[in-house]
């Protein structure tokens, strides 16, 4: 902290000074811990998870999400980690939805009772997501590395929806729970979900290190994208609205990240790091905090916010290409741990020159599908692996791929 | 949207929220990570939509509200329709 200590602007944040032109931050994602009892491994939390044990207090949170708010912020997710270790979470979500935010849980559903349930409902909280690591109990809990977890998060995901909540299954989808995304679709059916997350594991954190392991091959990806589309067919627009998100390695064009680099999403790490994005505290890069600096600076003023914003920063091929304006060159993170510098382009275009390093990731994908052995073991998300974590994660930059 | 009588009663869907956000001057549909932006017409139309007034009850209001306006009727239908179709609203 400061020695001016917690910082709350006094000033109205209608025409705050912006010279580079930049959006609201209409998306605030305040990831309260990092601390979770499940040990996925393809958490998006940083590999460091020893060094991150600081976090905001439940009045520092407030007074983020009040700046937020008079920002324009309008949508405010509660993430992790796992947001439910939090035992101020109620308080946050009661102060957060009187603000007017529409408040997002997302949530492993360990650590949720129904008496929690309703108590989040009374304090206001808008809508619930929870994430399931597959549609059987053993390889459920065999990936979240955590005995009871299936039938817990079967037993919430009801209690979510017999309470009145709209809900949002979220299933990360890999080389090992691919192959039964009917019976993940059939499951979501079954607990009456709003809306079903399909979505490929993206390669950040801990997915980044374990990739050659989670990567499904083309054929997969093929097909599971055939049986989404035939039971949304067969849906006809009734039950769970189906969300499949593809990954970029099978593209020849990078996805627009983020909708461009602090253009309207804002992160909030535990410790009251600010980021543009929550892989982005892996770029070399200093982020400002929320414990020094108004959200408005920030936002609007910091080196950090703007370091990727507009185009001047761009190098070639994107600095000339006409497709800059659609895909911001793609992602920041994915080129600098790809290539080791951020300002490439995300090696998932075909036009950048370490293109080769997303063909190859296929490559390693047919082969380790097909029994080849891989380059270094699956590790799952732990402090006890978090040193060869961090010893794989510099090798993968630097040397492989 | 032939199936509008008057005497339906419409409600925003369980997933949606209608406010008004001050920094978009404008009425808004929040649901689950996102947003829908209404315009004027729309907003004070869903404004209206309570889950007590029927469409009829809906168009007296508005048209009582904006005696300037002309006849509403149609414009208050088809936005009825739309946002049924969109599943923002449901009738009971
Ligand atoms: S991805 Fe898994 S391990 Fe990581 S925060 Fe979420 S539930 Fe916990
Ligand atoms: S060269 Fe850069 S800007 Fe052009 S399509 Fe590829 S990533 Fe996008």
């Amino acid at each position: 902290m400061s020695d001016s200590g917690f910082n709350s602007p006094e000033m109205p944040a209608k025409t705050p000074a912006n010279p580079h032109g930049a959006g609201r931050p209409f998306w605030l994602l305040a990831e309260l811990t990092y601390k979770c009892p499940l040990q996925c491994t393809y958490c998006s939390n940083p590999l460091d998870l020893k060094g991150s044990g600081k976090e905001l207090t439940t009045d520092q949170w407030i007074s983020v999400f009040e700046q937020g708010r008079k920002m324009g912020a309008a949508q405010l997710g509660f993430s992790g980690g796992e947001p439910l270790v939090r035992q101020d979470l109620e308080i946050l979500i009661r102060e957060a939805r009187a603000m007017g935010y529409y408040t997002n849980l997302i949530t492993s559903g360990l650590g949720m009772d129904d008496r929690r349930v309703a108590d989040f409902k009374a304090a206001g909280l808008d809508h619930i997501q929870v994430s399931f690591q597959a549609s059987s109990e053993e390889l459920n809990n065999r990936l979240a590395g955590s005995q009871k977890a299936f039938q817990q998060k079967l037993a919430m995901a009801r209690e979510v929806k017999e309470q009145g909540y709209p809900m949002v299954l979220n299933f990360v989808i890999h080389r090992d729970n691919i192959d039964e995304i009917d019976k993940i679709i059939e499951l979501s059916i079954e607990l009456k979900a709003d809306f079903v997350e399909l979505a490929i594991a993206q390669y950040y954190g801990w997915a980044f290190i374990n990739r050659e392991h989670l990567l499904p091959t083309k054929a997969q990806l093929q097909r599971a994208e055939a049986i989404t589309n035939q039971y949304r067919d067969k849906l006809g627009g009734a039950g769970p609205k189906l969300i499949f998100v593809t990954p970029d390695y099978y593209e020849e064009r990078p996805k627009a990240c983020m909708n461009g680099w602090g253009n309207i999403f804002l992160t909030i790490a535990p410790d009251g790091t600010a980021l543009p994005c929550h892989s982005a505290r892996e770029l070399p890069i200093d982020f400002p905090n929320v414990l020094d600096h108004s959200l408005e600076e920030i936002w609007y003023r910091s080196t950090g916010f703007n370091h990727f914003r507009g185009y001047e920063w761009m190098k070639e091929p994107c600095r000339s290409c006409d497709e800059k304006e659609k895909d911001f060159g793609g992602c920041r993170c994915q080129a600098f741990k790809l290539t080791g510098d951020a300002a490439n382009a995300d090696p998932v275009c075909s036009k950048s020159s370490a293109h080769g390093k997303i063909l190859q990731a296929r490559y390693e994908a047919e082969s380790m599908a097909a029994g080849g052995a891989g380059h270094s073991p699956k590790l799952a998300r732990n402090t006890h692996n978090q040193q060869a974590a961090l010893a794989l994660n510099e090798r993968n930059i630097i040397a492989r791929s | 949207m032939a199936l509008m009588t008057p005497e339906q009663v419409p409600v925003i869907s369980s997933i949606y929220r209608l406010q008004w956000e001050d920094s978009q001057q404008s009425h808004v549909l929040l649901y689950p990570e996102g947003m829908v932006q209404l315009n004027g017409s729309a907003g004070e139309i869903m404004v209206m939509v309570d889950g007590e007034r029927s469409v009829a009850e809906i168009i007296s209001a508005l048209q009582a509200k904006f005696p300037e306006a002309g006849d509403l009727t149609d414009d208050i239908v088809e936005f009825l329709g739309v946002a049924h179709e969109r599943q923002w609203i449901q009738f009971a």
